[in-house]
């Protein structure tokens, strides 16, 4: 171990213990032994940003269930563990959670490197991951629920979105990770059967944390001026949104001229911009905390409540993890056990309340059912839904507008029991 | 369309407007927006003048629904209330708590038709700004029916600049139209084509593949024109990015230059003292929000000092805590400032949060203005500045007080200054807090163009200790030449290769570049150097 290393794992292991000592309280309340629930989230680092906020909301999940008796009439204890935005740490913190702690689920990652780094622990080891953030498909896992929305749920009704504004010509920018340029990939494919042109797409690429947006912005406003309308479809993740979007308002690209539609922008990141010259640019996801549901209304005092803020925000993710934790309280309570073949098989079908009014459900690709909303950016920070897709739209895992991926199919139930089956072939894993 | 072909009708005889009654206002509270923007039209088929503060109101965000009785009001934010005034006569209504008013809410297409209407309700205002904002308006909006509207206002108009602009609108709206005559045609092209700039060429692009051949060689012509001039606009575009970029990147690194470059020590939180003082601008903004809303403008300008007392405070408590011990052992104080690193960011993400801090730009840093049709924005321009101003005074610093002859006699012989009685560690401890301090006062420039997060620092640092090595360990002038360098190359290879490329290009050049010349740009020449 370097002394890099050293220091880091040090810092870690002394916030790691300090959030034991606070649940090791739970655990003494139930008669019978608990039922260990993991969170694998970033606590510290790049990440931390975002993922902090899913262990908090985890926990309070958690705790309300343990108010109202537990499951199976035993307590839920969290084990929370932090794995510091760090990709290989993922898998050694999955590995501690699943072989020493034994927790019977784990909810946790965020990026989709992250989620790659832990599949193969999680299916040797059997375990059970909820995923709750939105990604860019082609993946199924038996051990893996995602509960985020697959490119069909977030980016293609987006995009309809805006052909439907009369939008022409289209900007792809994104972070250069695999998360943009798979949903870029798939974009291109769906705009060109579109009839879209190729010189009417333009595809732009930055590296993590770029600050220095002038000259790209730039270019979209000159590519916006072709005399045809023109948006701007952002996978641009994490921190380099905050400068992207200040020099767009300082550039005065508004929306009414070139609307921005965002994949990764939710209320937790408008949090740290002054929103007013952002008004009216878009966001598309499956949840917005200016949802007008009872349910949501219940779930977000509860929130703030929880974290004593008033005005503490919730996000897309957040729904997601509620979902998840529903759907899994309820598969336990069917299946009787937590034993994981059983709670695995007994996911498939169960449906519980998702906060935008309605019911998700979860399908035998692991995937869930969501509704589709567009929203528009306020000067308060909050999003109004200005367009929601009719129904409810079921998560595709393997995109149907890409060469590679169009024949397959996930289905886990018996005896199908496979993440990607081709119809073309009728083999499993044959890709 | 049909609002402003009903409009334009009432508005040739100007005096004959309709009155828009307070039942047409209230119609807007809504939650539906095609009622809202049935609402709109019929508001604007008055063409009563008298409804231009509604419209803003509602473009603004302040017109309110009142859930008492559903009337529709004006409201302005005063503390924890609001105060209400009427829409239509402007007499003030009292106040409401906010609990009572519901806002109503515009989506991107009322708001396009909100620009719509406030342009042609405009364009005769005693005010020419107003009028000119007007002309502007419609020329984004093209509406054909706005046509007559123009015209009528083109006759009376006086002011050189808005007739232009009024006839550039009109032009605009001439194009759209298919069944213009040639001749029209081109000389509406003609009329554009003296706009010049990106938006002419938005509406000449079209008609270069036009079936008329006169139109189309035409409009070619003029694309020509105006892409050569703006091609000259984006080459002296890109150079200004790059001096902007640099200035940046002088800032992060001018404080790295002392610690670095003149004592030595490599100092892994160097990023992290920016970010303290990114998170005492936060701070300080915060305080003003709360006790003097009125002082905002000026929250930068206190920050200064503060940030630089804060970051620099932590940068002595850091030398004498830690660094002191380390002197002559660069491995040993690389990996104990890089777990400093580490404990400072956690730190802020304990008190602070893990999530981005809303740091507001004062209204003099917000905005672009134009020379010609190179675009400069004030918060660009203000840290370019501030950059420079800073880099000036601590070369004064340095090179004119007895405290900078100190530090350099320290760093350059620390055996012979100890014996002309400096006292030596003091000194050691100012530098290292100077260089700190410098560091928090570009916390508090990068604070209006980054994230405040406790990564701020992190995004910094690989760029600031490449600048100080690139410019040559130990001169200032050097980081100078090399963040201005740096920022120029990386902003004209962008453009071609792409940011990421752009990014690696860069790298590859640097490595090959201290290949050659070991000790950057500018290299110290002498016995110091040598150990």
């Amino acid at each position: 171990m370097s002394r890099r290393q050293f220091l880091r794992s040090a810092v870690l292991s002394i916030t790691g213990a300090a959030l034991m000592l606070g649940t090791a309280g739970v655990a003494l309340a139930a008669d019978k032994p608990p039922i260990k629930v993991g969170i694998l989230h970033s606590l510290s680092g790049t990440m931390a940003i975002s993922e902090t906020t899913l262990k908090d909301v985890m926990l309070m999940l958690i705790e309300e269930q343990n108010k109202k008796g537990g499951v199976l009439g035993r307590k839920l204890e969290p084990v929370v563990v932090d794995p510091a935005s760090n990709w290989p740490l993922f898998a050694e913190k999955a590995r501690e959670l699943l072989a020493v702690q034994k927790v019977s689920a784990t909810f946790g990652c965020w990026t989709s490197v992250s989620r790659k780094s832990v599949l193969p622990v999680f299916e040797e080891l059997n375990g059970i991951l909820f995923y709750p953030v939105q990604y860019e498909g082609e993946e199924s896992s038996r051990n893996v629920f995602y509960t985020g929305a697959a490119p069909n749920q977030q980016a293609v009704p987006a995009v309809d979105y805006l052909i439907g504004e009369g939008v022409q010509r289209w900007v792809l920018a994104g972070t250069d990770y695999v998360y943009p340029r798979t949903t870029n990939k798939i974009l291109e494919a769906y705009l060109k059967a579109k009839g879209v042109k190729a010189e009417d797409i333009m595809i732009n690429y930055t590296p993590f944390g770029h600050a220095d947006w002038q000259s790209i912005v730039k270019d979209i406003k000159k590519f916006g001026s072709a005399g045809k309308k023109t948006a701007v479809v952002s996978t641009i993740n994490g921190d380099a949104n905050v400068p992207f979007y200040k020099e767009l308002a300082n550039q005065g690209i508004k929306a009414t001229d070139i609307p921005v539609i965002a994949f990764s922008v939710g209320e937790e990141e408008l949090a740290g911009i002054d929103t007013k010259p952002l008004q009216g640019h878009l966001a598309a996801w499956n949840y917005f905390q200016s949802v007008k549901t009872p349910i949501n209304a219940e779930f977000i005092k509860k929130w703030q409540t929880f974290t004593k803020n008033p005005k503490r925000v919730t996000n897309d993710p957040m729904e997601a993890h509620f979902i998840g934790f529903n759907m899994w309280v309820q598969a336990v309570e069917k299946a009787g056990t937590t034993d994981p073949d059983k709670v695995i098989d007994a996911m498939v079908g169960v449906a519980v309340p998702n906060l935008s009014g309605g019911y998700s459900a979860m399908l035998p690709n692991h995937h869930i059912t969501k509704p589709v909303l567009i929203g528009e950016v306020q000067a308060d920070g909050q999003f109004e839904t200005v367009w929601k897709t009719p129904g409810l739209v079921a998560g595709d895992e393997w995109s149907d507008y890409l060469p590679d991926s169009k024949d397959l199919i996930a289905d886990w139930r018996k005896p199908l029991s496979c993440g990607n089956f081709n119809t073309a072939t009728g083999k499993c894993g044959a890709k | 369309m049909r609002m402003l072909l009903f409009l334009l009708s009432l508005l040739l005889t100007p005096m004959s407007w309709a009155q828009a009654t307070p039942p047409l206002i209230d119609a807007l509270a809504t939650d539906d927006y095609a009622a809202k923007e049935q609402a709109l039209t019929s508001l604007t088929e008055t063409g009563d003048p008298s409804i231009v503060p509604a419209l803003k109101a509602l473009e603004g965000g302040t017109l309110y629904r009142r859930l008492a009785d559903d009337k529709v009001v004006i409201g302005r934010e005063d503390g924890d209330s609001i105060t209400l005034t009427d829409p239509l006569s402007g007499a003030v209504l009292g106040t409401e708590p906010a609990g009572n008013l519901e806002l109503i809410r515009v989506n991107n297409r009322l708001r396009r038709a909100i620009g719509a209407s406030l342009g042609a309700l405009t364009l005769r205002s005693p005010d020419a700004a107003v009028r000119q904002t007007a002309a502007d308006a419609v020329f984004v909006s093209r509406d054909a029916s706005a046509l007559p509207l123009l015209d009528a206002a083109l006759a009376d108009e006086k002011d050189a600049k808005v007739k232009r602009s009024l006839e550039q609108a009109r032009a605009a709206i001439l194009l759209g139209d298919e069944t213009l005559s040639t001749v029209g045609k081109l000389s509406a092209i003609a009329t554009i084509a003296d706009k010049g700039g990106q938006a002419a060429l938005a509406l000449l692009n079209p008609l270069t593949g036009s079936e008329d051949a006169a139109v189309a060689k035409a409009a070619t012509e003029a694309v020509r024109l105006i892409e050569n001039k703006l091609a000259w606009a984006a080459a002296a575009q890109n150079i200004i990015y790059g001096l902007s970029l640099g200035s940046v990147l002088l800032l992060a690194a001018i404080g790295l230059a002392v610690t670095f470059g003149v004592m030595g020590v490599i100092n892994m939180a160097h990023g992290e003292m920016v970010m303290l003082g990114a998170y005492t601008t936060y701070v300080v903004q915060e305080m003003i929000r709360t006790h003097a809303p009125g002082l905002f403008d000026w929250s930068l300008l206190i920050a200064l000092p503060l940030a630089f007392i804060v970051a620099g405070g932590v940068g002595i408590l850091i030398e004498r805590g830690i660094i002191r011990f380390l002197y002559g052992r660069p491995l040993e104080t690389l990996l104990a400032t890089w777990g400093l690193s580490l404990v400072l960011q956690q730190a802020v993400r304990s008190i602070f949060g893990p999530t981005n801090m809303e740091v507001g730009n004062p209204t003099w840093m917000a905005g672009a203005f134009q020379v010609g049709e190179v675009t400069i924005t004030y918060g660009r321009m203000w840290i370019f500045l501030f950059g420079l101003m800073a880099f000036a005074a601590l070369m004064l610093l340095l090179r004119r007080t007895p405290l900078g002859l100190q530090m350099r006699a320290v760093t350059q012989n620390r055996a012979m200054a100890r014996a002309m009685g400096i006292r030596t560690a003091r000194v050691d401890a100012l530098t290292f807090g100077l260089g700190s301090g410098i560091a928090g006062l570009a916390g508090v420039a990068l604070s209006q163009i980054d994230n405040v997060s406790p990564n701020l620092g992190q995004g910094y640092i690989i760029d600031s200790f490449m600048i100080v090595i690139f410019g040559g360990v130990g001169n200032l002038w050097g980081t100078l030449v090399g963040a201005m360098s740096l920022g120029i190359v990386n902003k004209l290879l962008e453009p071609m290769a792409g940011a990421v490329l752009g990014k690696i290009l860069v790298l590859v050049g640097i490595i090959l570049f201290i290949q050659a010349r070991p000790r950057g740009l500018f290299a110290l020449k002498g016995r110091a150097i040598e150990h």
